[in-house]
């Protein structure tokens, strides 16, 4: 009896000292958020060690499908997550929308591209970067485009001029930034929270109707093994006090 | 295979009957052979297992399947393409380069041969990143190339820059160790014979250094059809344009693993290849010509 009523006390604190770790594998669009997240969870939490893997959502899937030892996922779309559930690796009762997000397109701030607004990514010779469609931020550009495309503000011939200066298709959203920020393409399509962290770059707002809402899944894996502690993770995500941390670096929360 | 006297080629005799002396010291070591094999073992098992896996995982009836998808022919046309135009480059202006390092001794010799080994250990990033800040738009040299009309962001030629950065290294250097292992008299013979400069180098010491130079260029050629850390950096990522193997195995490695499995097999196969000729090319045309430094 005794040693049952102290286990789940001593359940979460190392034993030896030791730290417990938590390996977190996060979509490359967390990098500073989840960063300073996770600052946060560990200094609530004395003992535990959160480890990142940020990569792209896809990249991260397969490797935790390939066998990679992750205890929670978070991804910037719920297809990827999708892939876990469908693999078995995570519950679908899991899985907990924490925050959401949104396009914006952004061009260096000189301009050289001399956008004014979204029409004139249709223009001739303007270099856009986007990510690559296997990529979500990708995925959420082309359906951008497919939505404008449709609209009678913008017309297919939008579409397809547009898509014709799409002179990258980068690997992760992060990397299309960076190509922005350095001034080699004239125009960028990534999240509205990559644009809110860049220097030296101005933005143009693209219209919710024609805007996907990102969503981001996180769920605990079934392979954790610390799920408790991994559980405590996702609520932390999940509390008025990371939502606050979302906000600044441009998410919409998304409170239990 | 040809009848050279023993005494010269004693580093590679093992084709002819060996010298006595040679016989006897192998002996030595041959009782011990099977405990350096067994330590030699591990390191090998891991240098083949991902290789084995990889052929193991994919099928050849899916691999020929593949090959027709157009992602994967765009991807074989742009790094056969960009590696063809970059090992051209290389072996056109690297070849003066490496006959300089090789042949002449001046001051600074060692930073100018330090300097042409050191894109060997960067790694790719780095050497993405230093392109971009020299040659990218807003890089030391864009502007100039800008106003030129030379738009080197995102084409093909970021592409060949990038191979060219990585890999010209290994053919200067192995051309150079052959031009240094040219014969001085041999040079001064035909000089008296009255050779000019260029017919000099043209039928004396080319000949002379063309298997180290070959196996250099091939050794070249490989790196350059592997390179990408540089390429995705510094060219991108576009399907039919900058997309080379490496990259659509990268990207593709995320959405199938076959379009990457069947890209890989083919690196592999093509980079075993080359590196098997090289070694066919050294064993049998140049008995001498490497390390005889």
């Amino acid at each position: 009896m005794a040693a049952a009523a102290c286990g789940p006390s001593s359940g979460g604190s190392a034993p030896g000292g030791e730290p417990v770790r938590l390996s977190v594998y996060a979509a490359a669009s967390l990098v500073e958020v989840f960063g300073e997240i996770g600052q946060a969870f560990q200094e609530t939490n004395p003992g535990v060690q959160v480890l990142f893997n940020f990569a792209g959502s896809q990249q991260l899937a397969q490797q935790i499908v390939l066998g990679a030892n992750a205890d929670v996922f978070a991804s910037a779309n719920p297809e990827q997550m999708e892939v876990l559930v469908d693999q078995g690796q995570a519950a679908r009762q899991d899985v907990h929308v924490f925050a959401t997000n949104h396009l914006v397109v952004v061009f260096p701030a000189p301009n050289p591209g001399l956008l004014m607004d979204l029409e004139d990514l249709a223009r001739p010779g303007l270099k856009l970067v986007i990510a690559a469609p296997q990529v979500p931020a990708g995925a959420y550009a082309l359906s951008f485009l497919e939505m404008a495309g449709e609209s009678t503000e913008f017309g297919h011939e939008f579409r397809i001029a547009v898509l014709a200066n799409v002179v990258s298709q980068e690997e992760n959203v992060r990397a299309a930034l960076s190509k922005v920020e350095l001034g080699e393409a004239d125009a960028g399509i990534v999240y509205a929270s990559d644009a809110a962290r860049a220097s030296n770059v101005g933005t143009l707002d693209i219209p919710p109707e024609m805007n996907p809402t990102v969503t981001y899944p996180i769920a605990v894996l079934r392979q954790s093994s610390n799920a408790s502690m991994a559980h405590a993770f996702v609520d932390f995500v999940r509390s008025p006090y990371a939502a606050s941390i979302l906000m600044r670096y441009g998410f919409t929360p998304v409170e239990r | 295979m040809s009848a050279l006297p023993p005494a010269r080629g004693s580093k590679t005799s093992d084709l002819d009957a060996p010298p006595r002396r040679l016989f006897k010291s192998e002996n030595i070591v041959g009782g011990q052979r099977e405990l350096w094999s067994l330590l030699g073992l591990p390191l090998l098992i891991f240098l083949a297992l991902p290789i084995a896996a990889l052929l193991i995982r994919s099928s050849p009836v899916e691999l020929l399947g593949n090959l027709s998808r157009p992602d994967v022919t765009k991807a074989i046309a742009v790094s056969l393409k960009t590696t063809l135009v970059s090992i051209v480059g290389i072996v056109v202006l690297g070849t003066p380069l490496a006959y300089l390092l090789g042949v002449r001794s001046f001051r600074g010799k060692r930073l100018i041969e330090t300097l042409v080994d050191l894109p060997t250990v960067l790694p790719p990033s780095v050497a993405g990143v230093a392109l971009l800040v020299a040659f990218g738009r807003r890089g030391i040299l864009g502007g100039w190339l800008g106003d030129l009309g030379v738009d080197v962001a995102f084409s093909q030629l970021a592409v060949v820059m990038a191979q060219t950065f990585v890999a010209a290294p290994f053919f200067i250097r192995s051309a150079a160790v052959g031009f240094a292992a040219v014969d001085r008299e041999l040079v001064q013979a035909a000089m008296l014979d009255g050779a000019g400069s260029w017919k000099l180098f043209r039928e004396v010491i080319l000949p002379l250094a063309y298997p180290s130079a070959m196996s250099g260029a091939v050794m070249s050629w490989a790196r350059a059809l592997g390179e990408f850390g540089a390429t995705i950096i510094f060219a991108g990522n576009f399907p039919g344009r900058t997309q080379t193997m490496p990259l659509a195995i990268y990207i593709g490695f995320e959405v199938d693993l076959n379009t990457a499995l069947t890209l890989s097999v083919i690196l592999i196969l093509l980079s075993f290849v080359s590196l098997w000729f090289i070694r066919l090319l050294l064993s049998r045309d140049a008995p001498e010509a490497p390390t005889s430094r």
